[in-house]
């Protein structure tokens, strides 16, 4: 009986939760985040402060937080990652005000404070890794991650444009449709694939970051609680085998 | 040194009963000796109480109640007061843990019949504790005021305007408005912090009176008090403390290790602790796809939506809680632990507890055809448990047997003609065969004798 209990209880634990977001995953594009790596997470630092937080808010950050836990000290960060002028102590915030954003993108691009929480990191990997030309679309790209996304492809420089490969496929229905089958780098940017996909790693790593500081810290306070508490627990069980060693 | 400590015992005790205090509810308090595993659930209870109010006094002073600053207030908590994310964690993980211990600590009393005479009481006031845990999760849930606190208290305080005639009124009076808003958020923070906690805190102390006025039920659910030694000592009594005091401590540490593995390792918890769509701002635009309740609402969220109709939903639901309040009158049978019960009743045991797991699931995922299908199914068996727990309240005559089943099987089989669609005819039917299969398997079985008789309950405790 407590074994089946038990059993049923980890097969609850066990079957996640369906959390979907728009859009398929994408089995080919996998992302490992370390948040270890400083200089990675130094360099995610640098490309959003300079391609993203212009349109992207992280207004539940302040700059000198990222200075500390990144290992940067403050006149590292005034100097080269703040661009509009703000004191270190001051949260990140953007300029372009909502209402026009919508104007010109039909959305206003969302804070990414706690992006990686909503979504997972390899959503953000995936959805920087799969933009591609699309002459239909007002900024001249779609996404594969986030079809029909109102984003345009900031990054286009870094990793040139990608071309998508339709096939003819059938759902569940026996409907045909055509979907997208990979996608190819029609003409090279300023870094080569490699170089690229480090860079959407760093990013993503660096919202990942974002989204939970203490993450940094607290596997490591956690690891000294669990090494106290199973040293206490030691102390605990033997006080206990003492005591009871006499009944019976 | 000794001197001075016992006169100042002294000196309280001509004051205040502090060593009579002491002695009845410790040190001469005697518990069975067999206590296992199931018992540790009441102290950790208490101690997962202790850590939620002394984490939610903490975020108390940093937290703002207001609809324009609370999802704010929580990220600064989170990210810029020293050691605040530990505290909301702490407290996050510890609402998930309080209902895994006291669902666990409940199961204990249903299995070993802790519920039974002269214990009522006990069970009564522990329920009225865990309504007031729920109220308690529920408000404390929607303080966040991300988009999924505030969907699902959207989703829970309509469920008060199925009320005939007055529940639209009461919908408003509960929100203070006419939908969730900041009104309803300041309510709820000071029902939260103060009222809530303020009874959960009394029914504690009445739970614990009541346990020690009449002593603990044991795994052998017999009395230790029928054998006492010339003292006047039960035989099969151990005091509390040192005892049981140690050996909570050391279940204590044990379940701290496993809490803290959760706090600092995976305070989401894949998304059941925490959930993702939590961490964007209240957003009454925007509904998240699915609407789910935090894990512990799940089974009888799924009770909810198991029927169509909103108004039996609810009903349904709600007499899914109440219906445990009435336990000690619905099961009279005299044995009251599951180690003396027969095959079939420890048979319908672990069914209810696979029930209650699977509606668990059910709740948290989308309502497909099947799944609800399965939702209902597993509700009639939720019911099931109970009609079948009265039943096996004493030996049972044939004609009883079939009675039973052809009323039992006739009601749902009566439903099921009712709410038929077409198209739908094969999956109502397959899910018939759940119910059907097990009244059958309990109202018939109890009349083949291995399977329904109780087993000789022994003289003294086991072990």
């Amino acid at each position: 009986m407590k074994r089946a209990f038990l059993l049923t209880a980890l097969c609850l634990g066990l079957a996640g939760p369906a959390f979907a977001a728009v859009g398929a995953e994408l089995p080919g594009y996998q992302v490992v985040v370390d948040l270890t790596n400083r200089a990675s997470l130094q360099r995610g630092a640098k490309y959003f402060m300079n391609y993203c937080l212009g349109c992207h808010s992280v207004k539940y950050s302040r700059y000198s937080r990222i200075g500390e836990d990144l290992g940067l000290d403050m006149e590292m960060v005034k100097d080269n990652l703040i661009f509009t002028g703000q004191r270190v102590s001051e949260r990140m915030e953007i300029a372009m005000a909502p209402d026009e954003a919508e104007r010109w993108f039909g959305a206003s691009p969302p804070d990414l404070s706690m992006i990686a929480r909503q979504k997972g990191a390899t959503y953000i990997y995936q959805y920087l890794m799969t933009f591609y030309a699309d002459e239909d679309r007002p900024w001249g790209v779609n996404n594969w991650r986030f079809p029909y996304t109102t984003m345009p492809h900031v990054l286009w420089r870094e990793q040139g444009l990608q071309r998508a490969e339709w096939k003819d496929a059938e759902n569940g229905n026996g409907d045909k449709k055509k979907v997208i089958e990979g996608l190819t780098l029609e003409s090279p940017g300023l870094k080569t694939p490699e170089e690229y996909q480090q860079l959407v790693v760093d990013l993503t790593s660096f919202l990942v970051y974002v989204s939970e500081p203490a993450r940094l810290t607290r596997e490591r306070v956690g690891t000294w609680v669990l090494f106290f508490l199973l040293v206490l627990g030691g102390f605990a069980y033997f006080l206990k085998r003492e005591y009871w060693q006499d009944i019976h | 040194m000794k001197a001075y400590f016992d006169g100042l015992i002294g000196w309280i005790d001509a004051r205040f009963p502090l060593m009579r205090l002491w002695n009845e509810h410790l040190a001469h308090y005697y518990a069975p000796k067999n206590f296992n595993f199931w018992y540790f659930f009441g102290s950790l209870a208490l101690l997962v109480l202790i850590i939620q109010i002394v984490t939610g006094i903490f975020l108390t002073m940093h937290y703002k109640p207001d609809a324009e600053l609370a999802f704010a207030s929580l990220e600064y908590i989170r990210r810029d007061v020293p050691l605040g994310w530990l505290i909301q964690y702490m407290h996050s993980t510890g609402a998930s843990f309080f209902f895994i211990v006291v669902y666990m600590h409940m199961f204990r009393g249903i299995m070993y019949g802790s519920f039974k005479a002269p214990r009522e009481l006990i069970w009564l006031l522990g329920m009225f504790l865990y309504m007031a845990l729920m109220a308690e999760a529920f408000m404390g849930y929607l303080l966040p005021w991300g988009n999924m606190s505030y969907w699902g208290a959207q989703v829970i305080v309509n469920l008060f305007s199925t009320i005939p005639w007055v529940g639209p009124d009461i919908a408003i009076w509960l929100r203070g408005d006419f939908a969730i808003s900041d009104a309803t958020l300041t309510r709820f923070f000071a029902l939260h912090v103060s009222a809530i906690p303020l009874a959960i805190l009394a029914l504690v102390m009445l739970h614990i009176m009541a346990l020690h006025e009449v002593g603990s039920n044991n795994p052998d659910g017999i009395e230790i008090k029928d054998h006492k030694d010339a003292d006047g000592k039960p035989l099969d009594g151990v005091p509390f403390h040192p005892y049981y005091t140690v050996k909570d401590i050391w279940g204590s540490v044990a379940f701290l290790f496993l809490f803290a593995l959760v706090v600092f390792f995976a305070p989401e918890m894949g998304g059941y602790f925490l959930e993702p769509d939590n961490f964007t701002p209240a957003n009454p635009l925007l509904t998240p796809e699915h609407i789910v309740p935090v894990w512990y609402f799940t089974p009888f969220y799924s009770v909810l939506r198991a029927i169509p109709d909103p108004q039996f939903g609810a009903l349904a639901m709600l007499l899914s809680i109440l219906i445990l309040f009435f336990l000690p009158w619905i099961d009279r049978n005299p044995v009251r632990s599951v180690r003396y019960r027969s095959q079939l009743y420890k048979l319908n045991l672990l069914l209810f507890v696979v029930t209650f797991a699977v509606l668990g699931y059910l709740g948290f995922n989308a309502p497909t055809p099947l799944y609800s299908e399965l939702a209902l199914r597993f509700s009639e068996w939720y019911f099931l448990f109970f009609i079948t727990l009265w039943f096996f309240s004493r030996p049972r005559r044939n004609i009883e047997r079939l009675a039973s089943l052809v009323v039992v099987l006739g009601l749902i089989s009566l439903y099921d003609v009712v709410r038929m669609e077409p198209g739908h005819e094969m999956l109502v039917f397959l899910g018939w065969l759940m119910p059907a299969a097990f009244v059958a398997i309990m109202f018939l079985g109890s009349g083949v004798e291995k399977l329904g008789r109780d087993l000789p309950v022994p003289d003294r405790v086991t072990e």
